[in-house]
């Protein structure tokens, strides 16, 4: 599917970049296959959103090399354009102008005909269910449909490679999955998609791949599954409805686990590690809770969630790094400010 | 949406041409520069607020000064002949207000991201929103004149004359046009371009002759008011519009307004490029 029919869609190699003193990326290497979701996981300013600035000609590295479909994104800066498209972290629309005229011209500017610039437009409404208000301002679309405009927008020109930039930060549940369905699809159809994410959930369910990025550097690469192979086996996890039971409850399953039980005090949460011994480990656990008398729900044996794996990884959540946010140079002040605004946008769409 | 996956996603039929040659790519630029042109025009009209302050205010501007403040301000003649050059300067000035602006807030919704990720000429997002608010800027002007007219002022230096006014006024608008277009690419916040527009903009329209003549102010002021290009400008179109000595003021006005141009107009380019 590559033009020279070799090597990768993205090639990312030793790629650097610093905003004055902060050093926004720090060497990173990637590689993406023809036709792959490579997920980009990581925190606020990860380096995430500089990586795609540099890989779609927006930004120049200060060192390393980069190539989108085989083209050099700084010496053949023209080319990888027309190999790619870009759906930001905002909506990128004009507003005051209606869906289809946005559509359009991006069309033109895509160097279509008149014609073809419309007809394409009005395909793209109907793929994103955008036909009802196509010839409405875009000002009076909800956050989820300004979203499938913008990445309408990105499609345009046909490109074989996608950047998402977050593409579901501050969008509700609902439109979240609708979201995912568009992203599902178009994999599917055989486009290359790079998606940064803060969502562990989300690099999950969409990634055939997923690069873990935290301050600049790539600290983990692998399906999800190798990473949550990482974090070192199965969970038990069961809810103490009782609270005055938590304690009780810990002590009868304390000699199944592999060190100490996870306890969630205000929920009852209750998760303990079993390592490999998975279902044998849980009926040890129904017999222990069973014999001290403590009534549970939802007992279940589960594999970490990518939540574990950031923890294990960086010592650190990936929703408690707010001060790295800011460590973005010159973007700092403009993006510091956003992203106060879509962390308080993350916390609802998880609740 | 399968449809999605069937008709967009696949790369099988890209329609883009690979590679252009320059002839192509010069027809691109300029078709390029139409559409923002186009885009830009059409925001403009879609908006009642931008037509109320770029028409609204600016008439509003020469009956104030025309039945209120005029009758105060003794100058040799009418008032209302002295008033409507000036008049006709700071509108193109405030226009541009609306640049800087749009600029930022571009910049700001990723637009301009996706512009310059695009395959599309680079120089027609900055050339469509030169050439847009230009226009604009002359319906404007030409509103201003046509209201001036309503209200008492007349040419009474020919045709010729008359729409060399009309021409320096807008390409005196054009001019500050590249500094606002500079300061919006390059602070990049729309309130921050705002407040900075009215520390530069507010000065060098009224401390210049477009309201008042310059002898009535102290004499610290007037070595600043005489010396600037608002005044040049303004003290051209007033002898164009009612005859007297041009020269003098007509190749200082294109002296400044040229080393405008030589200055801003790369600024913005290489803002724009490095815009983030």
């Amino acid at each position: 599917m590559t033009q020279d029919g070799s090597g990768p869609a993205i090639l990312v190699e030793g790629l650097v970049k610093s905003f004055g003193e902060v050093r926004a990326l720090r060497g990173i290497d990637l590689s993406v296959p023809h036709g792959t979701v490579l997920g980009v996981l990581g925190p606020n300013g990860a380096g995430k959103t500089t990586a795609v600035r540099i890989l779609t000609t927006l930004l120049r590295p200060d060192a390393g090399r980069a190539l989108v479909e085989g083209h050099d994104v700084v010496r053949e800066a023209a080319a990888v354009r027309r190999s790619i498209g870009l759906s930001g972290q905002s909506a990128a629309i004009q507003e005051e102008l209606t869906g289809r005229e946005n559509l359009e011209i991006i069309g033109r500017l895509y160097h279509l005909s008149w014609p073809h610039a419309r007809s394409r437009a009005a395909e793209l409404l109907k793929q994103f269910d955008l036909l009802d208000a196509a010839d409405r301002a875009a000002k009076n679309f909800s956050g989820g449909m300004q979203r499938r405009l913008d990445l309408a927008a990105s499609l345009v020109g046909q490109p074989q490679v996608l950047f998402l930039d977050e593409p579901t930060t501050g969008l509700d549940p609902r439109s979240r999955l609708g979201m995912w369905d568009i992203i599902r699809s178009l994999a599917a159809g055989g486009t290359t998609l790079l998606l940064t994410t803060q969502y562990l959930d989300e690099a999950d369910e969409l990634a055939d791949e997923i690069v873990v990025i935290d301050r600049g550097l790539v600290i983990a690469t692998g399906t999800a599954e190798e990473l949550k192979g990482r974090v070192g086996g199965d969970v038990v996890e069961f809810t103490v409805p009782d609270r005055s039971r938590v304690a009780d409850a810990v002590t009868a399953i304390g000699k199944v686990g592999e060190g100490e039980p996870n306890v969630d005090a205000e929920t009852g949460v209750v998760g303990v590690g079993v390592g490999g011994r998975g279902s044998e480990a849980l009926i040890e656990v129904v017999r222990g809770l069973d014999g001290a008398g403590v009534e549970t729900r939802g007992l279940a044996l589960r594999r970490p969630s990518l939540d574990d794996v950031f923890l294990a990884l960086t010592g650190h959540a990936a929703e408690e790094t707010e001060e790295t946010g800011g460590r973005r140079g010159r973007a700092s002040k403009k993006r510091a400010s956003k992203n106060r605004a879509s962390k308080k946008d993350a916390g609802r769409a998880a609740s | 949406m399968t449809a999605v996956a069937a008709e967009s996603g696949a790369p099988a039929a890209p329609s883009l041409p690979s590679s252009p040659g320059p002839l192509v790519r010069a027809r691109w630029a300029v078709s390029d520069t139409l559409t923002i042109t186009r885009r830009n025009l059409l925001v403009w009209l879609r908006v009642p607020a931008f037509l109320v302050f770029t028409v609204v205010q600016p008439v509003m501007f020469v009956l104030l000064f025309r039945y209120v403040f005029g009758g105060a301000i003794p100058v040799p003649g009418e008032y209302v002949d002295f008033l409507i050059p000036g008049i006709l300067v700071q509108t193109a000035a405030f226009a541009t207000f609306g640049t800087a602006i749009a600029l930022a807030q571009e910049l700001k919704k990723g637009v301009i991201d996706r512009l310059r990720s695009m395959p599309m000429a680079r120089s027609a997002v900055l050339a469509g929103r030169l050439v847009a608010d230009t226009g604009r800027m002359l319906v404007t002007i030409l509103i201003v004149t046509g209201v001036g007219y309503a209200v008492g002022f007349r040419f009474d230096n020919g045709v010729l004359p008359a729409i060399l006014m009309i021409v320096l006024a807008t390409v005196f608008g054009l001019a500050i046009c590249c500094i606002s277009a500079y300061t919006g690419l390059a602070i990049g916040d729309e309130e921050s371009v705002q407040a900075f527009g009215l520390i530069w903009i507010f000065p060098i329209t009224f401390l210049s002759s477009a309201f008042v003549p310059i002898p009535t102010m102290p004499g610290w002021l007037q070595a600043f008011a005489n010396n600037q290009p608002v005044t040049y400008v303004i003290d051209t179109m007033r002898a164009l519009a009612r005859g007297g000595p041009v020269e003098a003021s007509l190749w200082k006005s294109i002296a400044w307004l040229a080393g405008i141009f030589v200055v801003f107009l790369p600024l913005a380019v290489r803002a724009y490029r490095r815009a983030s």
